[in-house]
């Protein structure tokens, strides 16, 4: 069985997040991550391979500057192979033209399964995924908490407001996955290694048949008119316990009369 | 100058409204002349509902005999459009369905959806719509550039429902196109997690712990102040993802967004995800080891101090108050 996990490469999220002045969008010119929501894909990809006996997992990802930093880290977990699309014209593309370009990518590995985070760390915008399937004309399952595959078709427990829902899925398929549902692997040394001469493949805009008019800038159907800080909340008081802080919170409870 | 028609996504559980679909129509009715619902599903049991908080006419599609919704609201929604149906704007809510159906939607009409939004203004023809970034310290305000209808998500909370008193919506059928291959993904059986206590969406006081609580046990003491306070146990994402509370118990911004009159956070830090989904709390208590934790730069109250020697003091003051 041949899965395709779309991973993305976000600044290390340990670093505050800054805005480009200039494009007012997340500036991403630091060293890039894999996406910690995207390595619960990765490893759902790579047991799912195993359990099927035969197959693989390619990774598809999309970056203006070339960056394979998180890609390798996915590779040196087990992933095959990546198909890296990597253009200037990338630069600020909304989640709409990203799904345009993952889609064109994953057109090229016929997967039986298309994998993906339920939503990003970095734009968190949580709609790519829904987006993709419809590009693709696929059947779709998102916020996936666990995921069995066998006659055809993919049989999911889908997270909900109340608890979960089984649904049951034909194939090929493309199914979120919510975070922490599996413990993804940590490379191995060997996997480190082996990743180094594992195939990217990259790949520009126009290799994939796509009007560089239709992403980036220019594709975009949206405009930032302001960026501005927050009404602030202001501190209030911090004290040390030294054994009696518990005092001092049940009178703020008693002063806000919850008691 | 207000837009001519705005739909609404309505969701409904056992026959009554979603707060997230109130919510939107409250504001709704302030940005547009005429405000219509969409639902994916049968709308005999909440047309009066959607009617007295100002919906006019709701597009339903009738049972969905099990399909996911994203699929067929979204084609449904599509074909409307195709054949005449012009609103200016959809609105859709930060839920499970909301955004599946937004971004099917999105991929069939070719328009980009805007999510995460917390307000809303309408100036001419600008639709400018407004999303905090880095744990709500910053808003971006973004406007729509090209043709509509504009699709934009917005949280929970963002706006107060009021009633209109308006009568019974005029239920329209919204008829489901075929849905060739995309079609397929069907629930085959639906669980519910039963929660103890208030739920987050309605309780005066939660309770959360995070990770600083060290062991999955000891978010019993959560739950027993929780039950002392009558308030929701809530969570951070670390300890959901860690397996220790299920998924319903997370705040934050992929889990609940609450705002009660008191928020109690034991053992939090306080990263981003989570501070977006409880800073509109009244009040804030916060209990962290680390004095340097995010949490304290919202707190009411903070205590800089150890929840494994707070927690356990607090809840033997409130049991003696009985």
């Amino acid at each position: 069985m041949n899965v395709v996990v779309c991973v993305k490469q976000i600044p290390d999220p340990a670093e505050p997040g800054q805005l480009d002045p200039e494009t007012k969008t997340l500036k991403r010119d630091g060293k890039l991550i894999l996406d910690e929501s995207d390595s619960y894909g990765v490893e759902m990809a790579l047991q799912l391979v195993d359990t099927a006996g035969g197959g693989e997992v390619t990774l598809v990802s999309m970056a203006p500057n070339s960056e394979v930093g998180g890609i390798r880290t996915a590779l040196a977990m087990g992933a095959a192979k990546a198909i890296l699309v990597s253009d200037p014209a990338l630069a600020g593309t909304d989640s709409l033209g990203t799904a345009k370009v993952l889609a064109a990518a994953i057109k090229r590995a016929e997967p039986d399964l298309v994998l993906t985070a339920t939503e990003s760390s970095d734009g968190y915008t949580g709609t790519v995924p829904e987006q993709l399937a419809g590009l693709l004309d696929l059947p779709s399952v998102t916020f996936a908490k666990q995921i069995a595959v066998g006659d055809g078709k993919v049989s999911v427990q889908r997270q909900t407001e109340q608890g979960f829902d089984d649904v049951e899925c034909p194939m090929p398929a493309v199914v979120s996955v919510t975070a922490g549902v599996v413990e993804p692997r940590y490379p191995s040394f060997k996997g480190i290694m082996a990743a180094k001469s594992k195939p990217v493949d990259e790949l520009t805009v126009a290799d994939l048949g796509l009007d560089a008019g239709s992403v980036g800038w220019a594709g975009g159907q949206q405009e930032i008119v302001d960026v501005s800080a927050a009404e602030a909340r202001q501190a209030g008081e911090i004290i040390e316990d030294e054994g009696e802080a518990h005092l001092k919170i049940v009178e703020f409870l008693d002063q806000l009369k919850v008691l | 100058m207000a837009l001519s028609t705005v739909w609404v996504l309505a969701e409904e559980r056992e026959g009554k409204v979603l707060p997230i679909t109130l919510e939107m129509l409250a504001k709704a009715r302030e940005i547009a002349d005429n405000v219509e619902a969409v639902l994916g599903g049968d709308a005999t049991a909440v047309a009066a509902e959607l009617g007295a908080h100002g919906v006019t006419k709701v597009h339903a599609t009738g049972d969905l005999a099990g399909a996911l919704p994203g699929v067929p609201v979204a084609a449904a929604m599509a074909a409307a459009i195709e054949g005449g149906a012009s609103p200016d704007l959809i609105m859709f809510g930060t839920t499970y369905d909301g955004r599946d159906i937004a971004g099917r939607l999105s991929a069939k009409l070719d328009r980009t959806v805007i999510t995460n939004n917390v307000d809303i203004t309408v100036d001419g023809d600008s639709i400018v719509v407004v999303e905090p970034v880095f744990g709500g310290s910053t808003n971006v305000s973004t406007k729509f550039s090209a043709a509509g209808p504009h699709l934009a998500l917005f949280r929970p909370k963002s706006f107060e429902p009021a009633e209109s008193g308006g009568g019974p919506a005029e239920v329209a059928s919204l008829s489901v196109p075929d849905l060739g291959n995309s079609g397929g993904a069907t629930i085959t059986e639906r669980h519910v997690e039963e929660r103890e206590g208030p739920s987050l969406d309605d309780a005066a006081v939660v309770v959360s712990g995070g990770r600083g609580l060290g062991e999955s046990d000891k978010y019993e003491m959560i739950e027993q102040l929780a039950k002392l306070l009558k308030a929701a146990p809530g969570a951070s994402r670390a300890i959901v993802d860690a397996g220790w509370v299920p998924y319903s118990y997370q705040v934050g911004q992929t889990g609940k967004v609450v705002k009660p009159t008191v928020y109690l956070a034991a053992g939090i830090s306080g990263a981003t995800q989570h501070m977006v989904g409880m800073k509109g709390s009244k009040n804030i208590i916060a209990i962290n080891k680390d004095a340097e934790a995010p949490i304290f730069s919202i707190a009411d109250l903070g205590i800089v101090g150890d929840v494994h020697k707070v927690l356990p003091k607090l809840i033997e003051a409130l049991q003696a108050r009985g």
